[in-house]
């Protein structure tokens, strides 16, 4: 256990290299200049003149050789230094860190809805006997996955901002502020998370554990909480992952729809100015947030199905060939 | 709770009279592409206090569903269009999904089919049994546990206190099975309804289960409904038979009386088609349809000519880490044995015998620890590349599961040519007419080839198998148990069929079988295994009739129905 664990560890440190390197490669090598991408481009060009640009060249060490500039910025990388927002002229670092609480609570709030809704939604599918209702419960999901974020948020607002004045609209009303962007968040984490978990507990009902249960004496409440569930959630619990890093990319949206101050605002903003050390500190991070929330959930898995062993050779949890 | 419900349908007959239970015209459908299929028809069955009843017929006779229709565990796309089930004084069809689930488990319990899969794979087995008791409020939140280890001590679980932390598939095939007991026996049931619960076990492993579970039901007075394809263990245990065909009761009546002076013409063609129950007269199929055996292969070469060889070798498994020092299991052990042109040699053993194990060594699938094979006389040990995959022409396998080795989504004629596609054996046209070639050879009709293998029955899947194993004309085809997922008489076509192909085209077999009654239709030699190692080794009709290793004699005796095919009646049953 403890090899998979540092060997687990070892690929989160490669991966969280590789976002670092391509990132550096293609945001700073591959413009050619990017002092000129970052203060020049289109009418700004004229405002400063070629002495400033060499300049700065100077300050960020584009004079030098690539490899060199690479392992610079490496160096400072690794002790969190990413360097200075070129647009506000703040250490990337604490313009993240000020972001970070802001965006956290959004997407913790709306990962936990789409836990419990998701949740909620698949098991009222699977426990339902009603064919008709649990067709009707099972095209949710694919509804909600086929609406676009902006439009969502647009409608949440237009109903419960403008309509009933329940949530306000905008900005940073503490708990209640939270709602409608968290719920638009949610949204499509929680039709893919209910999507998966429903089709496995459908599934698994069918497995004959269940009729096992059944034999037992069990209701059909007890098979689901203590017999499907369970052997369910892994599927659900591998896409929770995938959902966890994908609510980061809908920030940036729903961030904007909502006015809120945040890591996605700072995106957004970051590669309309181009501000290249900001966009990468992003890139990053947001490397960093996938790779931690995939080992917590690896690590996760062999709780939930003793038949996974921890195997450091396949790099990944395994499952064992039973007997 | 029904009570009111039900008292009006109760025959009026004294209670120690009725029996346990009575069902009567019982019928049920299910819903399948489209249409409604009746599954069961017009059944009626009596089962009375402390008795077993066994329930005899092949896959798809009903006797599956009549089990499960009693206590209402149908699939969705089933119900029971008519009839009663009275248990006790209760009548089961009318009851509400509520009652029922109070008899489910307490007074009626269910041993499943298949140990592998039908414990919850991620809970504890104690937690398990231990849910019956919490269902029907058998003990306290504080005593279920330790109740629950005792049940398993029942069961025959050693060190149950630790087993009972244990999950499913750190237990063997038989404890597992013995788990399922623990469970149908925890709430002490007054009826055990056991659906084939011993066939994907060992005859050994299978003859002790079945064996304490009798101990254990006459010390409680349980009755046992036995639903079984295999009329050998029927005949061994069961105080009456019920056979189904087609739905149907086809003939019931003590169990001497249906296996000494059979009725129906469908249990006396289930009675020919036992292997075990005439266990005496030897390899009866390939006898009779490859008597010439000798003489095919010797117009084209010796017969004794090996095709190919093992000699001392060793496999070694390295167990998972589990803190201490690394472990290993040496699952073969200094393993010997030829193969030769037109023979067929039987390895026999139960399962972690490491049968298996060295036919994957010999087909050079798995590498060995230890050891030389060779195939063909050339060396083939550490073969490599493209003179590996050559290899792999001439030594084809035919797996145990038909419903599991074919691609369900290729139709039956890419499946038959795809040895020939990967190995670009001749063009489309000529590919096509092997295929069909070899589709006349196993007897299916030209018009499978456009079907998929979910259309075909299993022993028409088996058949593509076998065509598909011979596409390439190997000289060797390891048959890894053809026909353990086979019922008897679809089990005697296919045996017939590959006696009938190695008198044809001279292939040698290896054949892996835990099943002796099954060897003994088709092995010329057998080596028997055990615990990795061949513990005897010899001619068939030398080692059935003159065993020298006690273990060898173990599992012959082990064979189920073994004394019933002679009229020495068996002494449990009838003295009640």
């Amino acid at each position: 256990m403890r090899r998979y664990v540092a060997g687990r560890l070892a690929q989160a440190v490669g991966v969280l290299w590789a976002a670092y390197t391509v990132s550096f490669f293609v945001l700073y090598y591959l413009p050619g200049d990017p002092v000129a991408a970052m203060f020049g481009g289109g009418a700004d060009a004229a405002t400063i003149n070629p002495a400033q640009l060499d300049e700065l060249r100077h300050r960020y060490g584009f004079d030098k050789p690539v490899i060199v500039q690479y392992f610079d910025y490496l160096g400072k990388a690794l002790r969190g230094d990413f360097g200075n927002s070129v647009s506000s002229g703040r250490s990337v670092s604490s313009t993240l860190g000020h972001a970070l609480p802001q965006t956290f609570a959004l997407a913790g709030a709306a990962l936990l809805l789409s836990v419990v809704l998701g949740g909620a939604l698949a098991i009222s599918a699977s426990y339902t006997r009603r064919r008709w209702l649990r067709q009707a419960l099972l095209s949710l999901p694919s509804l909600g996955a086929s609406l676009p974020g902006f439009w969502v948020g647009l409608m949440l607002i237009e109903l419960f901002s403008f309509r009933v004045e329940w949530f306000p609209a905008f900005g940073h009303g503490g708990l209640r502020g939270l709602v409608l962007p968290a719920v638009t968040l949610a949204v499509p984490g929680t039709a893919l998370l209910a999507q998966i978990l429903a089709k496995g507990l459908v599934a698994a009902l069918d497995e004959p554990y269940v009729q096992t249960a059944q034999s037992k004496g069990a209701s059909r409440w007890r098979i689901h909480l203590r017999h499907t569930l369970r052997n369910a959630s892994l599927p659900a619990l591998t896409v929770l992952g995938l959902i966890g890093g994908q609510l980061l990319a809908n920030a940036v949206v729903v961030e904007t729809v909502f006015a809120r101050e945040g890591l996605g605002r700072i995106t957004a903003s970051a590669v309309s100015t181009q501000d290249i050390p900001l966009v990468q500190g992003v890139v990053v991070f947001g490397a960093l947030v996938f790779v931690v929330l995939n080992l917590i959930i690896d690590l996760a898995y062999p709780l939930l199905d003793p038949r996974i062993i921890a195997s450091p050779r396949a790099g990944r949890a395994i499952v064992g060939a039973g007997a | 709770m029904g009570a009111a419900a039900v008292t009006g349908v109760t025959p009026a007959v004294p209670e120690e009279e009725r029996p346990l239970l009575r069902v009567r015209d019982l019928s049920v459908s299910y819903r399948a592409h489209g249409g409604e299929v009746r599954a069961v028809g017009g059944v009626d069955l009596d089962v009375r206090r402390g008795e077993v009843v066994a329930l005899v017929g092949e896959s798809g006779s009903g006797k599956s569903t009549t089990s499960h229709a009693i206590i209402r565990l149908l699939p969705d796309t089933g119900w029971i269009d008519a009839g009663t089930v009275h248990f006790g004084s209760r009548e089961l069809t009318g009851l509400s999904e509520r009652e029922l689930r109070t008899v489910r488990g307490a007074e009626i319990s269910l041993i499943p089919q298949d140990p592998g899969v039908c414990l919850n794979p991620v809970q504890r087995v104690g937690e398990q049994v231990a849910e019956v008791l919490r269902i029907h409020h058998l003990s306290t939140r504080r005593t279920v546990r330790a109740d629950a280890i005792e049940i398993l001590a029942r069961a025959g679980f050693p060190d149950p206190a630790t087993r009972a932390r244990q999950y499913p598939h750190e237990l063997s095939g038989g404890m597992r099975q013995r788990a399922l007991i623990a469970i149908a026996i925890a709430a002490e049931p007054k009826l055990i309804i056991a659906d084939e619960p011993t066939s994907a076990l060992d005859v050994t492993v299978q003859r002790r289960i079945l064996d304490h579970l009798q101990e254990l039901t006459a010390q409680s007075g349980t009755a046992i409904l036995l639903v079984t394809h295999d009329l050998g263990v029927a005949a061994d245990r069961a105080d009456r038979l019920v056979v189904m065909s087609q739905g149907r009761v086809v003939e019931a009546g003590p169990t001497r009386e249906v296996l000494d002076d059979p009725r129906h013409a469908y249990t006396r063609r289930l009675l020919a088609s036992a292997p075990s129950l005439h266990i005496a007269g030897a390899r009866v199929s390939v006898a009779e349809v490859a008597a010439p055996v000798a003489e095919i292969p010797a117009q084209a070469a010796p017969v004794d000519e090996a095709v190919a060889a093992v000699t001392h070798l060793v496999k070694d498994f390295a167990l998972p880490h589990t803190g201490g020092p690394q472990r290993a299991v040496r699952a073969v052990d200094d393993v010997s044995f030829t193969v030769r042109r037109g023979r067929t040699l039987a390895l026999v053993g139960e399962s972690g015998s490491g049968k298996s194990t060295s036919a994957r060594l010999l087909l050079r699938l798995t590498e060995p620890s230890a050891g030389t094979i060779h195939f063909g006389g050339l060396d083939v040990t550490s073969l490599r590349g493209e003179r590996l995959r050559q290899l792999r022409r001439r030594a084809q396998l035919i797996y145990q599961n038909p419903y599991a080795s074919l691609d369900p989504r290729l139709s039956i004629g890419e499946v038959v040519s795809e040895p020939l596609r990967v190995f670009r054996v001749g063009d489309r046209a000529a590919q096509l007419a092997r295929v069909r070639e070899l589709l006349d050879r196993v007897a299916l009709p030209s018009t499978v080839i456009n079907r998929r293998p979910a259309e075909l029955s299993g022993g028409q899947r088996q058949r593509v198998a076998i065509a598909r194993a011979l596409a390439l004309r190997p000289e060797l085809v390891v048959c890894d148990e053809p026909v353990s997922a086979l019922d008897l008489s679809v089990q005697a076509q296919v045996l017939a069929l590959l006696a009938e192909l190695q008198n044809e085209l001279g292939v040698a077999y290896l054949f892996i079988s835990h099943d002796l009654a099954v060897v003994r239709q088709i092995a010329h030699e057998v080596a028997v295994m055990q615990a990795g190692r061949i513990v005897e080794q010899g001619g068939a009709e030398e080692l059935f009739t003159n065993p020298t290793h006690e273990y060898t004699r173990e599992l012959l005796a082990a064979i189920p129905g073994r004394g019933a095919g002679t009229t020495e009646g068996r002494v449990s049953g009838h003295a009640r």
